[in-house]
């Protein structure tokens, strides 16, 4: 159908996740379409995240320019608290509360043993090495609340409650802003369990 | 468009764009069916974990043209909470669903399997079972659904009963135990040979109801290793986690 520079452009936007056939030959015409200094823009940054931006060697969030995140060159960041999670989006959504303000580490996904994916393929024994490091004393697990997550939440605390370390997980509860008659009997009953004193 | 209402287990889930997933379900009158419960994955969803894998639900689903459905209304029947929670069972719920969804057709309502998996989940859940024997038994009973039941009162080879010759071995690509001439696949001891006959010969709840009697560590291997060499695959949850 297409050919030559058109062609390639598509068959790469079409390997982008979430992107199909359609999308990619729509974002390549748009694409054709854009002024020339926009092009070169989309293609600079492109480049440059991939240049500038590595892993953290500790944590596995991504880092600009060093060998360490933004967050754990930070002095400021306790250093005995960490928070663990799937994926480095997940710091975002932590960080956007400004109520942490331990370190992180990135496991890099969660169980899933219908996939096949266990501990090896995980930053586990990353985490263990920091864990002997000898400074962390608490660990928040921050991973989904869901099958997955759940599992991967339950390794961890098996992992390292052993190691001294004080391991809790994010409590599973109603949706801020959700009616209690639509909640399912999981959530509820975990809402529940984790219920809270009302201080008055 | 048509809806239908069915009872079914949630196997797995895909996720599918930014918030849908891809359920799918071992239904009792449907065979497995796979729909799509769109916005489950955001926070305010309507189906909540109600579509979590391992949850038994009472659905509602829309029939279109295409193989997906979609899920228009669900409740919960049972969470299996017990087995959700446990990281000793947890892999064993997932490797019954793992193994049931390969055996499972779409479209293609199978009652004997669902009502094993449904009730192999309940004793899963109930917290003085002893889990180990559970998915192992489970992969013996589920052969014998698919017409791969294996022989195990005389050698699969030659035929000769079990007296006359010694069952000293087991093999599933040959169909059984084997006497010590024609021996292959991998040994097995008598015990592990008497526990395989009391699973499939209706004496599994005395089985399931104690600690693990003698042989319970060989035939957990060999109904797995069966299975896997019945499906022609490896059983991911029971692989992939083994060390946990
Ligand atoms: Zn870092
Ligand atoms: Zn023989």
């Amino acid at each position: 159908m297409y050919t030559g520079p058109l062609r390639a452009l598509i068959d790469e936007l079409g390997r982008l996740p979430g992107i199909g056939p359609k999308s990619a030959q729509r974002i390549a015409f748009h694409i054709l379409k854009v002024p020339t200094e926009d092009a070169h823009r989309l293609s600079d940054a492109i480049v440059v995240v991939k240049e500038r931006t590595t892993l953290c060697e500790q944590c596995f969030n991504v880092a600009e320019g060093g060998a360490w995140c933004a967050i754990c060159s930070d002095d400021q960041r306790d250093g005995e608290v960490i928070c663990v999670v799937e994926d480095p989006r997940d710091i975002v959504a932590v960080e956007r509360t400004n109520q942490f303000h331990g370190r992180y580490h990135v496991l890099g996904g969660a169980l899933n043993p219908l996939e096949g994916i266990g501990p090896d393929q995980l930053k586990v024994r990353e985490l263990l090495a920091r864990i002997d490091a000898g400074q962390i004393r608490e660990a928040i697990v921050c991973t989904n609340p869901n099958l997955e997550g759940e599992a991967t939440a339950m390794y961890v605390a098996r992992l390292l409650t052993p190691l001294g370390v004080i391991v809790s997980r994010l409590a599973s509860g109603l949706p801020v802003g959700g009616d209690l008659e639509y909640a399912d009997e999981l959530t509820l009953g975990r809402a529940l369990e984790g219920r809270r004193r009302i201080e008055v | 468009m048509s809806l239908f209402r069915d009872t079914g287990v949630v196997l797995r889930t895909y996720r599918l764009g930014e918030a849908d997933r891809i359920i799918v379900l071992l239904t009792e009158g449907h065979g497995k069916v796979r729909a799509v419960a769109k916005g489950v994955r955001r926070t305010l969803s309507k189906f909540g974990a109600r579509l979590e894998p391992l949850t038994h639900v009472d659905v509602l689903l829309w029939q279109g043209r295409s193989d997906l459905d979609i899920v228009n209304q669900v409740e919960v029947l049972d969470t299996f909470r017990a087995v959700r929670e446990d990281l000793a069972r947890l892999p064993k719920g997932l490797a019954l669903l793992e193994v049931s969804d390969q055996m499972a057709q779409e479209r293609h309502p199978d009652h004997r399997l669902y009502a094993m998996l449904v009730g192999a989940l309940r004793a899963l859940s109930d917290p003085g079972s002893d889990p180990m024997l559970l998915a192992p038994a489970f992969f013996l009973k589920a052969l014998v659904l698919e017409g791969a039941a294996p022989v195990l009162d005389a050698c699969a080879a030659c035929g000769e009963p079990d007296g006359v010759v010694d069952l000293v071995a087991f093999d599933l690509v040959v169909g059984g135990a084997l006497c010590r001439a024609h021996r292959s696949g991998r040994p097995m001891s008598p015990a592990a040979l008497e526990l395989s006959r009391r699973i499939l010969g209706g004496d599994l709840a005395a089985v399931l109801a104690g600690p693990p009697p003698p042989g319970a560590d060989e035939v957990a291997e060999l109904a797995t290793e069966a299975m896997e060499v019945h499906l022609d695959r490896r059983i991911r949850s029971v692989r992939s986690v083994a060390g946990l």
